[in-house]
């Protein structure tokens, strides 16, 4: 029999939440994250909110040594080490000695691109003529794999350390490549996750490519609006979510706590062929993914009670439902309660995935579905597929069976995972 | 400013990048960076910037090939506060 995997750490750095106890709050009751962004109407952005995770200096403090705060200037790091390191101690593991790493453990911990403000820093310099000046850390700050390298220095981990990189799909790949690593045998547990930068020279791009709400400056709670008839744009976001994966063997043998199970799922792309393109999915790519993912889990199309989808609060939202609606064969009030967090904190880009699946996961434990934020006008096309009390406005008691969770990305990548609630 | 403020302006500088187990008071002019404050190699760049900062001197390379010990360190900065 394939080896079950378990999750039995969860860390977050969420723009509504830092920490789990935080985060755990926003979700429940429906706090927002999306702020108004002073810098963006300087630098004159169309959207001039974003979602970011307020961090104080004192808490990085805790995280980081003296040493590695001096001309640290890559948020990404920030929001991956402290939300991998809060699902590292939350999974009750210990810091290897200084001796010797522990071979059993790894980290696959993705990201879109890093270190984007030091990187500028250097940019300057190097134009500058003073390439020397640079120091020894610019290398570090932003390699993409340098998230997964400054964990795995911290918590000692000697198996495979990695960053994998997917644009949105990133966290919820990197969840199934670490299952994928434990049910092969090559590993005990993986801490995976994925984090994003915060700023304008990450968010510029989707500016520029008027794919961001520009009317709601004034009003940014209202902003992001995932399955709503006013939906017009994503709201840019940034942070980080990080899982403890580990054989049920191993969580049992050290009488950890469990989340919830991993299931299985899969990834796949559309190819950019059919209507699929650099930016736009192809539907037949994304119903594959979902139904190869309940397949590969062994979970029939009628046991998903709950989908969290990617559902960014653009056009494609419609799309989105009449795939899940068309993949699992269901509709109507058959249709699986499904819930978006991107209108509670935007789309987190090559974090939404972790992060998303962290709150998902959370719903386990509490015994609830969160609610949806922004969505009472649901759009006339979502309704004519889903029966809008499959919508949850707020969050209800519940206890969710089997969770679907689906992020897709630019190049027409997806990747679904099927959690299933643990019992033995 | 005196050898003596100078030293103490150093060992400010260098005291950031000991590892754990090695303390301000194990920092004498003899040191060698490396093999006996086991400052890891690629900090020696970063404490350089921070020489450059804090006497407001310029190193070039050949200056920081010879910067080996404590010693090595404060003949430098001497000499190029001198020269300035």
């Amino acid at each position: 029999m394939r080896k079950r995997v378990v999750i039995t750490g969860l860390g977050v750095c969420a723009p509504n939440g830092v920490g789990l106890t935080d985060f755990t709050y926003a979700m429940q009751h429906g706090k927002s994250g999306i702020r108004f962004q002073p810098k963006l109407k300087e630098l004159e952005f169309g959207c001039q909110i974003a979602g970011e995770p307020l961090i104080k200096d004192n808490l990085v403090e805790q995280y980081f040594t003296p040493l590695q705060l001096r001309g640290l200037n890559a948020s990404g790091i920030v929001y991956g080490v402290i939300a991998g390191t809060d699902a590292w101690k939350d999974a009750g593991l210990p810091i290897s000695p200084k001796e010797s790493p522990d071979w059993e453990s790894g980290i696959i911990f993705g990201t879109g691109i890093l270190g984007v403000d030091k990187f500028r820093e250097s940019i300057h310099l190097v134009d500058d003529k003073s390439v020397r000046r640079l120091g020894s850390t610019t290398v570090l700050q932003t390699m993409a794999s340098g998230i997964s390298a400054y964990l795995g220095g911290i918590l000692g981990c000697g198996n495979q350390v990695t960053t994998n990189s997917s644009a949105c799909t990133t966290g919820t790949e990197g969840i199934l490549m670490a299952y994928e690593r434990i049910v092969s045998g090559k590993a005990k547990r993986i801490l995976t996750g994925s984090c994003s930068d915060s700023g304008p020279y990450v968010w510029g791009g989707f500016d520029a490519m008027r794919i961001l709400p520009r009317q709601y400056n004034e009003n940014p709670p209202a902003a992001s609006r995932p399955m709503s008839a006013t939906a017009s744009g994503f709201v840019p976001g940034s942070g980080a979510g990080a899982l403890v994966l580990e054989s049920l063997e191993c969580a049992l043998e050290r009488g950890a706590k469990i989340y919830a199970e991993v299931l299985g799922g899969a990834v796949n792309s559309g190819g950019q062929r059919g209507e699929g393109s650099m930016t736009a999915p192809n539907s037949e790519g994304v119903q594959r993914c979902i139904v190869d993912a309940l397949e590969n889990a062994g979970i029939s199309k009628s046991e998903v009670d709950v989908i969290n989808g990617h559902l960014t609060a653009t056009a494609k939202d419609t799309v989105e439902i009449k795939n899940w609606s068309e993949a699992l064969d269901r509709q109507g009030t058959d249709f699986p309660f499904v819930n978006s967090f991107k209108g509670h904190f935007g789309h987190c880009l090559a974090a939404a995935g972790s992060i998303e699946s962290v709150a998902s996961l959370l719903q386990f434990g509490k015994k609830e579905l969160f609610g949806n934020l922004n969505c009472q006008d649901l759009h006339p096309e979502i309704v004519k597929i889903v029966d809008a009390s499959r919508i949850p406005q707020k969050t209800r008691a519940y206890r969710p069976r089997i969770l679907a969770k689906a992020s897709f990305g630019f190049g027409d990548v997806n990747a679904c995972v099927i959690f299933g609630a643990f019992n033995d | 400013m005196d050898k003596e403020e100078r030293y103490q302006k150093l060992k400010d500088i260098i005291k950031i990048y000991l590892p754990e187990d090695v303390s301000v008071g194990d920092i004498s002019e003899e040191s060698h960076f490396i093999n006996e404050l086991n400052i890891n190699s690629a900090n020696l760049v970063d404490i350089i910037l921070d020489v450059e900062d804090a006497f407001d001197i310029t190193l070039e390379n050949d200056d920081m090939d010879q910067m080996q010990t404590v010693k090595n360190a404060l003949e430098i900065i001497e000499l190029k506060l001198s020269s300035k």
